[in-house]
């Protein structure tokens, strides 16, 4: 299959080339002429991935993996690393997810970045970003992937700081960034632990050696990895850059921090699922940090007034799912709620950038309401995301938060109901969030008003075609209570083929599970009607910060106050240390060291001058003194 | 015929002249003395080496002697220019009037 082969390397080519070629005409290329560049190249990968995908669904489960190298990129002494890519179901389903999914944002920000100043600019990091995201889902070693794990941070920081004029701006990135940084350390020492002890950094040769190798390293290399995650998909401790990185124009927020970059780290753990399933510690760590942060981030959600916080709290909360299903050895669970995810969310994220779009930049939920007249495309589009995202049927999320579910409940019963009460707190927040947005009073002022549109055809296209992948892409994985194969399983596998054997399978009885959905379903529908109680009929409305009068609302409306505790236990004395160096050891050490170095000499010169008298019988004298000097120190030795 | 005069009287003589060179170079003030001085330190050692070459046999001595007159004529070429140009802007060739090359 050489056509096949070749086809793999210009997946990442594509959007590659797109980037170069924009970046280097930001300043000569209309707008058309650019978002067609940028676009097509998306739309390039997204066929090439297709035709790879139908390619790997279409061999046996043995054969799913294509593997080439391009070229031997490092070799030194015994270390050698190859720009080499890996392409097996795992990573066709990632690309296809990307370039799909990317290629829809791509043509959303045709419509939503129109007239900006730095349109070209914005095209060219999306390109580029959608170039490193491949490179990480498709190396086939560890290298590979950590260029494009820190290329997508890359990525993400120069987009959250696009609108660079405001400072505000400029500090989400860098705190995106240093926050990734602090992930990335983890994720590299990890690397490097695995090139040590297993003498390679290829998968392929990595995974062999597993059973080799002691179970304490593999626990460190695998909590390190999982550091990296936590830093690019935003777990606690490490979650507070996501919400920030809100700043970004919204199309950057729905593919980058909501669809495909944040979600890096359940591909990684997936990836390396036969590690983690020899480290019952590290599994154990990750449901716990998951589930942390699923709870932790969906109550913050509740209170939470701007629209696009809300989205990212419930980001955060459901990325924390998804850990919890890889941590509960459920790989399969946990991407295929990051597919579905990915599709929800980039829907409610761009819906959310519609309503802002169509409201001139107003992105407070107290200032919106009875907008379903006004934008009907956003208020069905955002109605199925909003659906899906709570995991009603026969909407995606239900699909896959149920696998998650069930995981949890037959594995164990507590980690079940912290996911369940965690779950309920989404169904109420999105719909919080919906009702306060399209239904109820009209809340903004009339001048708003006479301007309201419902968004361009580029803006509302994206919608629907998301829409609908939200409203049916749950059915790549019926599970079998339902009378479905799961289809993604089957086809996903050969990947966990082998860490099938160190996981605990539990096996639900069918009517646990039909109880399970049940239950389910009937809760989120007692939330639903209990907002719709709450904030349509009695027309409740979140007061001014300064209003709130109960604690544990404050403390919610404050995100726990997390922000202000890094700041004061880990910025601060950061910034009195730095102080400190600067004073101590830079001025009266260092400062001080080359002055009176300087001012040592001149003062020593001062004098040596002297010796220079100018006159050249002197000078004559003291070279003949000199040789004579040196000749006689010669002949005595 | 020359073999019969020992290597001790070259080294002595060549010594000599040295010594008066240096002294030349030392004690006189005209430019133009120290100059030929330089040149008597210089034949000096031709002189030896001449000396050696024809006690040991060995002509690498006279080739190096010649070399030595070459590079001897090319520096008496600049060093007299350089007195010219001296004279022509001081009117003096005497050394302590050139005391200005210092701090």
């Amino acid at each position: 299959m050489v056509g096949i082969d070749f086809l793999v390397s210009f997946v990442p080519l594509f959007p590659l080339l797109g980037f170069i070629f924009i970046a280097l005409n930001t300043r000569r290329f209309t707008e058309g002429f650019t978002s067609f560049v940028a676009c097509g190249s998306v739309l390039a990968s997204f066929i090439v991935s297709v035709v790879l995908f139908i390619h790997l669904a279409g061999l046996t489960a043995d054969e799913r993996s294509i593997h080439i190298t391009l070229f031997n990129w490092i070799s030194a002494g015994n270390f050698s690393a190859s720009i080499s890519f890996l392409i097996d179901p795992l990573s066709s389903l990632m690309l296809l997810i990307i370039t799909g999914v990317g290629f829809l944002i791509h043509v959303y920000s045709i419509g939503y970045m129109h007239d900006d100043d730095g349109y070209n600019r914005f095209f060219s990091y999306l390109n580029l970003f959608v170039f490193f995201m491949l490179m990480l889902v498709m190396g086939a070693n560890y290298l590979v992937m950590f260029i494009g794990w820190e290329g997508v941070g890359l990525c993400s920081y120069l987009l959250i700081g696009f609108w660079f004029k405001n400072q505000d701006y400029n500090d989400a990135a860098n705190k995106a960034f240093i926050m990734n940084r602090i992930g990335d350390l983890g994720m590299l020492l990890g690397i490097i632990l695995i090139f040590m002890n297993f003498g390679s950094i290829e998968y392929l040769q990595v995974f062999p050696q597993t059973s080799s190798i002691d179970t304490s390293i593999i626990t460190l290399i695998t909590v390190l990895l999982f550091i990296g995650a936590m830093g690019k998909s935003a777990q606690i401790p490490l979650y507070t850059w996501l919400p920030d990185a809100m700043a970004g124009p919204t199309p950057v927020s729905a593919l980058i921090h909501a669809a495909t970059m944040v979600t890096a780290g359940v591909y990684m753990v997936a990836r390396n699922n036969l590690l983690y399933s020899l480290a019952p510690v590290a599994m154990e760590l990750i449901v716990i940090v998951g589930l942390a942060t699923a709870l932790f981030a969906a109550t913050i959600a509740l209170t939470q007034n701007d629209i696009k916080k809300v989205l990212a709290y419930s980001t955060v909360s459901q990325l924390g799912l998804m850990f919890v299903a890889l941590g509960l050895g459920s790989f399969t669970g946990g991407i295929f709620h990051m597919a579905t995810h990915a599709f929800f969310k980039a829907l409610l994220f761009l819906g959310a950038g519609s309503v802002i779009h169509a409201l001139h930049h107003e992105q407070d939920i107290r200032n919106m309401g009875g907008l379903k007249k006004y934008l009907p495309v956003t208020y069905l589009t955002f109605l199925i995301g909003v659906l899906a995202i709570s995991g009603l049927p026969p909407f995606a999320g239900f699909f896959s938060k149920d696998e998650i579910l069930a995981a949890a409940f037959a594995s164990n019963k507590i980690v079940w109901a912290v996911a369940l009460l965690a779950s309920m707190l989404t169904a109420f927040y999105m719909f919080r969030l919906f009702f306060l947005t399209f239904l109820g009073t009209t809340r903004a002022s009339q001048n708003t008003l006479d301007h309201v549109h419902e968004s361009p055809q580029s803006i509302t296209l994206p919608l629907i075609v998301l829409a609908v992948l939200s409203a049916i892409g749950g059915f790549m994985g019926i599970p079998e209570a339902l009378g479905g194969s799961h289809w993604l399983g089957d086809f996903l596998a050969p990947v966990f083929a082998q860490s099938k054997g160190h996981v605990e399978a539990h096996a639900l009885t069918h009517s646990t599970e039909y109880m399970l959905m049940g239950g389910v379903v009937v809760l989120t529908l007692i939330i639903i009607v209990y907002a719709y109680s709450r904030y349509v009929s009695k027309n409740h409305v979140p007061v001014e910060e300064g209003q709130i009068t109960s604690p544990l609302q404050r403390t919610l409306y404050n995100k726990y106050y997390v922000d202000e505790i890094y700041d004061s236990i880990v910025v601060k004395p950061l910034y009195w240390l730095s102080q400190q160096f600067y004073s101590v050891v830079e001025k009266s050490g260092i400062d001080r060291l080359v002055n009176s170095s300087g001012r040592g000499l001149e003062s020593g010169s001062k004098f040596a001058r002297l010796i220079q008298t100018g006159r050249v019988g002197y000078y004559i004298f003291v070279m003949v003194v000199g040789i004579a000097l040196l000749l006689g120190y010669a002949s005595l030795t | 015929m020359i073999n019969n005069i020992p290597i001790d009287y070259y080294i002595w003589l060549s010594a000599t002249l040295f010594t008066i060179g240096v002294m030349g170079v030392l004690y006189r003030r005209n430019a133009i003395i120290i100059f030929m001085c330089i040149e008597l330190m210089l034949n000096a050692v031709n002189l030896l080496m001449v000396a050696f070459s024809s006690y040991l046999n060995d002509a690498s001595g006279q080739v190096f002697v010649f070399f030595i007159m070459a590079v001897a004529a090319a520096e008496v070429a600049v060093g007299l220019a350089i007195l010219v140009l001296m004279y022509r802007n001081t009117k003096t060739i005497d050394i302590n009037v050139l005391n200005r090359l210092k701090w």
